[in-house]
């Protein structure tokens, strides 16, 4: 044992082990396993999360200087610093924060006196920062110096020349609207107009032009028609070079001086920098999607092959978990051991899914799959890990080094991939054996469960005839591996056409309910929507709460580093007595300013403490006394009101200048707070005269309701009266439109649906007999319509054709001949007139069975009057046979019991030998019924043998009025006694005659040549009738034992016996000439002109060559063609014999069983089953075995192949496909109970399949049922035991005593 | 610089498409030999001359029995097949070109996407058709060699496999436009081990590997006249006129294209069961 077999062994013996611990405690692994995903992903935590969203970063005012563009000259806290944080930024924006409103408000005000002044003094406070300039020491130092500098605007951006500064300092404000002219404001009539003018009507997510000059976003500015709170905010923004802390705390320090506002709670103690993403353009988003795209087809073709588990999806999607989890863990544990990544992790992502790749699960599904059904889940489990470790570890150490080899190309990019790859891989392997395994040992106990639900009828339901003991031995496990899925058919209610996709998708939004859900779901977030818009609904009043609650609405805010030193924010007192900001600051610079501040600051003292004072109580005073007094109040949610804005506001800004912010910082300043509190007076005279005239009505209507309700906040109420205005006139129009919609849709219906349709479909519904599905769908009216022969009285059991005519036996011997092309009944053999000498009854009978055709008499002669028939070849004719009711439940009780129970039983000769000898015994238990029914039927019965019956047929053959079948004594004494019991019964007589044929012997075997037909008995008699005329041709009885198989070709004949014995017999005749003359003729149905003379003259069969001995036990299957006649027997052997010679040329042995069934075709080869469930293929030129391989539980019981198949069918109700060449099992279809044997090949890749009371057709190549036809009401419960497929394209399927013949010419045009 | 660099890219397509095209025809049909084909498609003597020497028995070998199984397959069927798999892989290398020029072109450009989306269609309008063209016929080379050469490929062959091998396929170009190497010399070295990997994993078949050298060596060589041309011109050529990885990037990208085309020639009686 060398090392790698040693190794191999230890490997194997591992993952056994494993195996079996991962199906036995599956769900603590998986436990263990989420929970190590999830530690080792808990590093990804920190990472930034992938986007082009901005990212932040906050740094104290105080001791603020801008970034050293060097990363290495910077010291301290490296740590906290992103690594962005590096040069000086784009621009510093420094906002002044501007809250104006009209106090006291006056109850005749209009709505735009709130906005209107307000908005005018922007124009003043513009200049004022304009012409700000700080004097000090250095000298002077204006705005000019300090502010960015922007030239043209894009040339694409004609129409914001007037509106966006040009040649000069960035600095926005609402002003700009009006080219920050104040006289341009006072004559503009409309100011909302002018505000909105370039407002874009669609939907879009970049900053619009009102957002950027307002500096805040449009809701919180407070300038429209029905602002309650009547306070106005907007910003003056302003793009700044460099940063000046001592020009900017002077202009801070200045604009509160003049216009303080004293609850201002703003923190300004950070100043905050925005880093900006690289903006992910279409072109490089197209190689990364593409990618995607080819990892998805890639996930997509690996996922699908996953087959033979329960749950496809299930597993499919563990398979991307594992692969994914495995991904992350092992950025994660990268990260843990300090690796950052700098690949972008988007880029190569895919790429390392595809290295690591999803084949390892796919070996493991297949292999686990393919272990032995029949073993407990565990074993499975680890058997299929065991089979597969060899190969997983060796792909794995390839892969190791393959990217072991990668590390080495020293490029920094490379090795990155690679470290992440091989961790990758190592997570993904852990993965897949702990987490995968398990998911799988699941989704097998499943399917194991379902397969026992499903399985346990059929298999109970098996026939009881089969011995158990023999179980065990039809399950050799090494079988099992190659065992590919079974289609199971559904119950035949449910097995319809395959329905065309768009009908079971409507089938699946029906069945799930889709649209509704879906609707549902709408509709509840539509109105949680609402009620959370709505201006009187819940946010406002959370927004009030949170606003009246300011302490927790801070706790709220994230915390902010808080540099030492810096008084604690919120308290309005200390905020007041901080004021004049930056005291230091003041004191060390401006000793100029400080002067001047020094002589305003008691002015503004008492200023600002009158609303101050006021406050507390002013929230009852001012109210109660017509509300008028507004106070302006800083809350949090004026804190850093920018970060509001659109994500998208600075970069868009910046872009109209043509400067990117892509991979570039700007640093935003805290805002300066200003409050503007104007007294009435100025609200007046800033009004527009146009405003007055068209405000006006609006005032006076709602004035008098003010005067009506007479209550505080008048203002507020009247507002409220016109949303409540506007509300009713919403919802009304809505209820309106809605009623006219559901109007609509019902014309709709009315028009596209007919009227009967939901009432029970009276023109659907006239096939009620066909099955519905669980949708009502019932399968179409197909133009497969079945033609029925009926005819025979009992259970048909041979049934020949060679495409013109059919012949069919039933079990008391009747030989019917049909037309294959109409349908029509041609000839009964023995015929039912037969009786006419025995009793009157009987010649009536006679006359009336022809009595239909009305073409001739009693007096003529049976040749002419058949020729008539057949020449005039009425259509009714087959309604002689089909109009007459069923007769079998007429026949004398007692019999009938008995012959139901002997009928069951030639059912399953086909089975094989065992229940062959079983068939034989039926006319010995058919003679017991007749020895209880009188002595003549003894009689007769004790004289069953061939002497007698070759006197009667020899009488018979002489002339043609003289043809006697059968034992007349027996069969006319029984008559006799049934015409006393009955004689008007004309039914019952014309059913009965053909009894008198089997009381010698039943018809084994069939077959049809041209217009004979050879038929072998059970008593070793081979007769030879004219399919035409109903006359025997020839008739040899020198083999005694029955005639178990027959084989009829050109003019030789080959009957295989119960003994082991096969005669070959030749006919003397020209057959072949005959056959084609016939042909030519027939299916007009003249005169068959045939060469044999009409009058019936015998054919001389001689026996040429008989083998004696050819096996030892009864022959059980017999084929023959190109020249090879092949036989099979219960000894377990299959003998090939010359058809010339007949000598035996191999002895084919390799069946542990009797031989069932046997194939062979022009090719010459041969396939055989047997009684072990194996199915052999042969090579019959060697004689050398091709293939063996285990197919059924149980027998094989019918066996036929296409050019590319085998297709086998067996005791287990399955009906397998194989591969022909390769002997690989395709798959298989769980067939109906008791219809496994009945199946036929159409063409290439059509099969036609029996069920209960149907056929399905199949497409060979891919097992998709194509179509099954259903054959009649009555046929239901009755399973088709036989199919035979006619040359035609016609099957002929055997339903008990009726045939159907179905043409199938519509599937056949689709398919070839 | 960038428009330089897109230009080489998309010549270089062009160029193996060019030279490929004619054998294409003889595929759909005209009876001609791959051999004359190459020969008078390449207008340097000593190039064609290389080319015969290099590869002549099996290309002409694959050109009679492209021509002769046209003739053969006189039935419908089969040659609706063929058109189909052409358009497909014509479809697929259009699709391939115009992506992995815009992953070379990204190299130096990443904002202002609307001027590379100009650009990308304005200057090379010729790049896709011909990238598509040159895909159909190595698409249906492939499969053809194999049936000449009586072994048939069924190394890994299925539509995962397939798609594993254009995700590396893209990779390698993604690589080779994106990573920043030392030199010149450890880029085209780690291309090759990169390219031959790809070989090895995905097809490692004698055909595949000589179908490849062969349309590397002579797409490169078709490149180099172009450039000597003055056709167009490359950024930092170190390898002659052009740069010294383009040969890694022909190599797999046929042998990409000729798994493409072995998967659809098996294509639809492999269609999997699913039911």
């Amino acid at each position: 044992m060398t090392l790698t077999e040693k190794l191999r062994e230890r490997i194997s013996g591992a993952f056994y082990n494993h195996g079996l611990l991962c199906a036995s405690y599956p769900i603590p692994i998986i436990l263990f396993t989420a929970l190590c995903i999830l530690a080792c992903c808990y590093p990804l935590l920190k990472l930034p999360l992938p986007g082009t969203g901005p990212v932040e970063f906050s740094t104290p005012v105080k001791d603020y200087s801008p970034p050293s563009p060097d990363l290495g000259l910077q010291q301290g806290d490296l740590g906290e610093r992103p690594d962005w944080y590096l040069g000086a930024p784009v621009a510093y924006v420094q906002q002044v924060l501007v809250k104006a409103t009209v106090s006291p408000w006056q109850k005749n005000f209009l709505p735009v006196d709130v906005f209107r002044s307000p908005l005018s003094r922007v124009f003043q406070l513009v200049e004022e920062i304009r012409n700000h300039a700080l004097r000090d020491s250095s000298g002077v130092k204006s705005l000019e110096e300090v502010c960015l500098q922007v030239t043209d605007l894009l040339p694409g951006l004609k129409k914001l020349r007037n509106l966006l500064p040009e040649h000069g300092c960035l600095l926005l404000s609402p002003g700009n609207f009006w080219q920050n002219d104040r006289e341009r404001f006072n004559a503009d009539p409309d100011i909302i107009k002018t505000i909105h003018q370039h407002e874009p009507k669609t939907l879009q997510t970049s900053a619009t032009l009102k957002d950027l000059l307002f500096g805040l976003p449009g809701k919180y500015s407070g300038v429209n028609l029905y602002n309650r709170k009547r306070v106005v905010s907007y910003t003056i923004t302003l793009g700044l070079q460099r940063y000046d802390s001592r020009f900017l705390s002077s202009l801070r320090a200045r604009l509160k001086l003049l216009h303080p506002s004293p609850n201002c709670t703003l923190r300004e103690e950070n100043i905050v920098h925005v880093h900006f993403k690289e903006e992910i353009g279409i072109a490089e988003l197209i190689p990364l999607v593409t990618t995607y795209i080819i990892l998805f087809a890639y996930i997509y073709f690996s996922t699908r092959k996953i087959d033979m588990v329960k749950s496809k999806w299930g597993l499919a999607l563990a398979a991307v978990v594992t692969v994914l989890s495995s991904l992350l863990m092992s950025v994660g544990l990268c990260t843990l051991f300090g690796l950052t990544p700098t690949l972008n992790g988007g880029e190569i992502f895919p790429y390392l899914v595809v290295v690591i790749g999803l084949e390892n699960v796919l070996v493991l599904t297949k292999s686990v799959v393919s272990t032995p059904v029949d073993l407990e889940v565990k074993l499975r489990i680890a058997q299929g890990l065991s089979n597969e470790s060899w190969s997983i570890m060796k792909n794995m150490a390839t892969e190791l080094g393959i990217i072991l080899i990668g590390y080495f190309t020293l490029v920094p990019a490379i090795q990155e991939f690679c470290l992440f790859a091989v961790v990758g891989l190592v997570s993904d392997f852990f993965l897949q054996m702990f987490f995968f395994t398990t998911v799988l040992s699941i989704d097998i106990r499943r399917m194991e469960l379902a397969d026992l639900n499903r399985r346990l009828p059929a298999e109970a339901c098996l026939p009881p005839a089969k011995p158990a003991g023999r179980a065990p031995r039809h399950v050799p496990p090494a079988l099992r591996p190659t065992t590919p899925h079974t289609i199971t058919l559904q119950p035949c209610s449910f097995r319809n056409l395959r329905l065309p996709k768009r009908l079971r998708l409507i089938y699946f939004f029906a069945r799930t309910r889709l649209a509704q859900r879906l609707i549902m779901a709408g509709t509840v977030i539509w109105i949680g929507i609402l009620v959370y818009t709505d201006p009187a609904g819940l946010r406002t009043y959370l927004t009030s709460q949170v606003t009246e609650q300011s302490p927790l609405g801070e706790a709220g805010l994230p915390p902010m580093p808080v540099p030492g030193g810096v008084l604690p924010a919120g308290d309005p007192k200390i905020d007041l007595s901080v004021f004049p900001s930056d005291p230091v600051q003041l004191s060390e610079n401006q000793t100029q300013q400080r002067e001047q501040k020094s002589g305003l600051e008691p002015l503004d003292r008492l200023e600002t403490n009158q609303p101050w004072a006021q406050g507390p109580e002013g929230k009852g005073n001012g109210q109660l006394e017509l509300g008028a007094e507004a106070e302006v109040t800083w809350g949090a949610e004026d804190e850093e009101i920018w970060r509001k804005l659109s994500f998208r506001h600075w970069p868009s800004l910046f872009s109209y200048y043509n400067i990117t912010l892509a991979k570039r910082y700007i640093s935003i300043l805290p805002a300066i707070p200003v409050t503007l509190y104007l007294n009435p007076q100025e609200a007046l005279e800033a009004r527009h005269p146009q405003e007055t005239n068209r405000y006006h009505p609006f005032l006076a209507s709602s004035g008098a309701k003010l005067d009506a309700e007479a209550q505080p906040g008048p203002a507020s109420s009247k507002l409220q009266g016109h949303q409540d205005v506007t509300l009713y006139k919403v919802a009304a129009l809505g209820l309106a439109s809605g009623i006219i919609l559901v109007l609509l849709l019902f014309c709709l219906y009315r028009v596209f649906c007919p009227k009967n349709y939901g009432q029970n479909g009276h023109s659907r519904r006239k096939r009620g007999d066909l099955p519905c599905d669980d949708y009502g769908y019932s399968p179409p009216e197909t133009e497969i319509v079945p033609l029925v022969l009926r005819g025979h009285l009992m259970d048909i059991e041979c049934l020949a054709s060679d495409g013109m005519l059919l012949v069919s036996c039933c079990l008391v011997g009747q030989i019917r001949v049909w037309d294959a092309q109409t349908g029509d009944c041609l000839t009964v053999i023995p015929k039912p007139r037969l009786r006419r000498d025995s009793s009157g009854v009987f010649d009536y009978q006679e006359s009336w069975d022809r009595s239909p055709d009305g073409k001739n008499g009693l007096d003529e002669s049976l040749e002419n009057s058949h020729q008539l028939k057949r020449m005039l070849s009425p259509p009714p004719q087959p309604l002689l046979f089909c109009d007459q009711p069923d007769l079998t439940s007429l026949i004398d009780t007692n019999f009938s019991e008995q012959v139901k129970v002997a009928a069951s039983e030639p059912r399953l000769r086909a089975v094989g030998g065992r229940q062959k000898e079983t068939g034989y015994d039926f006319s010995s238990l058919v003679g017991k019924v007749y020895e209880e029914h009188g002595t003549s039927s003894s009689r007769s019965f004790s004289r069953l043998s061939a002497p007698h019956g070759q006197a009667g047929f020899s009488a018979g053959s002489g002339g043609p009025g003289f043809r006697v079948c059968g034992s007349e004594e027996g069969g006319c004494g029984r008559r006799r006694s049934l015409g006393e019991e009955a004689p008007a019964g004309f039914d019952k007589p014309a059913s009965l005659p053909s009894w008198g044929g089997d009381l010698e012997s039943s018809v084994w075997s069939l077959d049809l040549r041209g217009n004979l037909i050879v038929a072998g008995r059970s008593n070793g008699k081979l007769e030879v009738w004219d399919a035409i005329e109903g006359t025997l041709r020839s008739s040899n009885e020198e083999g005694l034992s029955g005639i178990t198989a027959l084989v009829f070709i050109n003019n030789r004949i080959v009957a295989a016996r119960l003994n082991g014995s096969l005669d070959f017999f030749s006919l003397e005749t020209h057959m072949s000439l005959n056959h084609l003359q016939f042909r030519g003729a027939a299916s007009r149905g003249s005169v068959p002109s045939s060469p044999v003379p009409s009058g019936g003259g015998t054919i001389p069969c001689e026996l040429t060559h008989t083998v004696l001995c050819a096996h030892h036990k009864p022959i059980t299957a017999l084929k023959a063609a190109a020249g090879r006649l092949v036989t099979g027997s219960q000894d377990h052997t299959l003998r090939v014999f010359r058809l010339e010679d007949a000598r035996c040329l191999f002895t084919l042995q390799g069946h542990s069983g009797a031989i069932t069934a046997v194939y062979m075709d022009q090719t010459m080869v041969l396939a055989s089953g047997g009684q072990d469930g194996a199915i052999c293929l042969w090579d019959v030129l060697t004689g050398s075995k091709v293939s063996h391989m285990y197919a059924h539980r149980g027998d094989v019981t019918s066996l036929t192949c296409t050019s590319s198949c085998v297709i086998s069918s067996g005791l287990d109700d399955l009906i397998s496909i194989w591969d022909r060449s390769s002997g690989i099992k395709l798959y298989s279809i769980q067939q109906e109970m008791g219809c496994g044997a009945s199946l036929g090949v159409i063409s290439d890749n059509l099969l036609v399949t029996g069920g209960q009371g149907c056929v399905s057709f199949w497409d060979i190549g891919y097992g998709d049922l194509l179509q099954t036809v259903y054959l009649g009401k009555s046929n239901e419960a009755q399973p088709a035991r036989q199919i035979l497929v006619l040359e035609n394209a016609a099957i002929v399927c055997n339903f008990g005593s009726e045939l159907s013949l179905v043409y199938v010419p519509s599937v056949l045009e689709k398919l070839d | 610089m960038p428009r330089l660099e897109h230009c080489g890219w998309s010549c270089s397509c062009a160029a193996r498409g060019r030279h490929k095209a004619q054998p294409g025809d003889a595929a759909a049909g005209l009876a001609a030999k791959v051999g004359e084909m190459l020969s008078s498609s390449v207008s340097s003597p000593s190039l064609s001359s290389v080319g015969h020497g290099a590869r002549s028995p099996s290309t002409s070998r694959a050109g009679s029995s492209t021509s002769g199984s046209g003739s053969r397959s006189s039935t419908l069927n089969w040659s609706q097949h063929l058109v189909q798999r052409s358009v497909v892989l014509f479809v697929v290398g259009v699709f391939m070109a115009l992506v992995l020029n815009l992953l070379q072109i990204q190299r130096n450009v990443t904002l202002f996407p609307d001027e590379v989306i100009s650009t990308l269609f304005s200057s090379a309008w010729w790049v896709p058709p011909c990238c598509g063209t040159a895909a159909a016929v190595v698409g249906l080379l492939y499969p053809c060699i194999d049936s000449h050469l009586g072994e048939p490929h069924k190394f890994k062959r299925e539509w995962a496999s397939v798609m594993r091998c254009i995700a590396v396929f893209v990779g390698i170009n993604h690589a080779s436009a994106k990573l920043d190497f030392a030199n010149n010399i450890q880029l085209s070295l780690t291309l090759a081990a990169l390219s031959l990997g790809l070989w090895w994993t995905f097809d490692r078949s004698r055909s595949g590997l000589g179908l490849g050298i062969t349309i590397a060596f002579v797409a490169t060589l078709i490149t180099q006249f172009l450039v000597y041309n003055g056709v167009y011109q490359y950024t930092s050529p170190d390898f002659l006129y052009i740069r010294s990885w383009l040969p890694c990037i022909f190599f797999s990208g046929g042998v990409t294209v000729g798994n493409i085309g072995r998967q659809l020639a098996m294509g639809i009686p492999e269609k999997p069961h699913n039911d």
